[in-house]
């Protein structure tokens, strides 16, 4: 229960990334897209928190087009068409990219199906058994007594 | 009796025993622990020996990016539309960046070479003044045309991380390859030749 939980929570997450508002200014907008691409200066910086000058280009590049009326996913759609998918901070959720996303959860039921397993060969079976090969010890060890007398 | 044996001894019952049972329960651990650790390695390992700044160009194979800029060192604009049907080589080089000191002899050495042949060799400035690309041509010579490239639109367009940026665009206006750092005149000679057969071919 608690595994298929969290694996319907990790899914849910996975997909219900926000979409963009509609209703917010353009400033706003511009900063939205911008955190989600990375300034290709200095690499680790997100275009709306960088402060080259390239980032600063960027940022009004988004928002020409942004006022031109493209949709937020245009507007990401053209850098990666010019510098890869690299350029985003989050890569797209499709293919080979879902992969750590899907790895945590399969290694969670993985995990969960072997523990269970181990459970349940181990707790009531384990009694059964010992009681049984005891009592088959004690039997051979009777016989081996009784033989030589 | 025998079949009391066997029961005591039979395979995976008496886990506390040693035994050929428990060695094998033992190596399906180690190979289940060790697993997901040399899997772990493995992608650390190859992404780690990656260069996180040698990226292949999104743009090669596609149509060059059009741009009409300010001719920096003479009056006038330079217009990629103008070049149709001619290799053109697109330099991206800012005054402060000291790759393209080190690549400026190639660069000249290829244009002098090629010319004649219809190629053309364009420098974009980025991130520069215009003050410091002149002082620049200046100082280390070079007579192909230079073009300013105001708020970098053209360097997003091609999608320039940094400079120095080279992209040899053929004659069918696609780009047929890029290479970042400072160009040699091998690289140079090999992708203008490449470009030129196949722009003779069509």
């Amino acid at each position: 229960m608690l595994v298929a939980a969290v694996a319907v929570v990790g899914v849910a997450a996975v997909f219900a990334s926000g979409g963009p508002d509609r209703t917010a200014s353009v400033d706003d907008r511009v900063h939205e897209v911008g955190a989600g691409l990375r300034c290709p200066v200095c690499l680790n910086l997100s275009v709306a928190d960088s402060p080259s000058a390239l980032a600063g280009e960027m940022r009004a590049e988004i928002e020409t087009q942004l006022r031109s009326g493209r949709s937020p996913e245009q507007v990401r759609a053209f850098f990666v068409d010019r510098y890869g998918e690299w350029i985003l901070l989050a890569p797209t959720r499709r293919g080979l990219n879902l992969l750590p996303w899907a790895i945590p959860i399969v290694g969670l039921l993985v995990g969960a199906s072997l523990w269970i397993g181990f459970v349940r060969r181990r707790m009531p079976r384990d009694e059964v058994a010992a009681s049984t090969s005891e009592r088959a010890r004690i039997e051979r060890d009777l016989a081996n007594l009784q033989e030589p007398g | 009796m025998t079949a009391d044996v066997d029961e005591i001894d039979g395979p995976d019952r008496d886990d506390d025993r040693a035994g050929p049972g428990r060695s094998r329960s033992r190596w399906r651990l180690v190979a289940l622990v060790l697993t997901p650790i040399v899997l772990f390695a493995v992608v650390l390992a190859s992404g780690l020996g990656r260069d996180p700044r040698a990226l292949p160009s999104e743009l090669i194979g596609h149509p060059a990016p059009t741009f009409s800029l300010p001719r920096l060192d003479a009056g006038g604009t330079l217009d990629l539309g103008d070049l149709e049907g001619q290799v053109v080589v697109v330099n991206f080089w800012a005054s402060w960046c000291l790759p393209c000191r080190e690549e400026h002899e190639a660069l000249e050495a290829a244009w002098g070479r090629y010319r004649e042949r219809g190629v053309v060799i364009l420098g974009v400035s980025f991130e520069d003044t215009e003050e410091g690309a002149l002082a620049f041509r200046d100082e280390l010579g070079g007579d192909w045309p230079l073009a300013a490239d105001p708020d970098s639109r053209t360097a997003i367009a091609y999608g320039v991380f940094g400079v120095p940026e080279t992209f040899v665009i053929a004659p069918d206006g696609s780009i047929s390859a890029k290479t970042t750092g400072a160009v040699t005149y091998e690289w140079l000679t090999r992708e203008i030749e490449s470009a030129l057969r196949d722009g003779n071919v069509d």
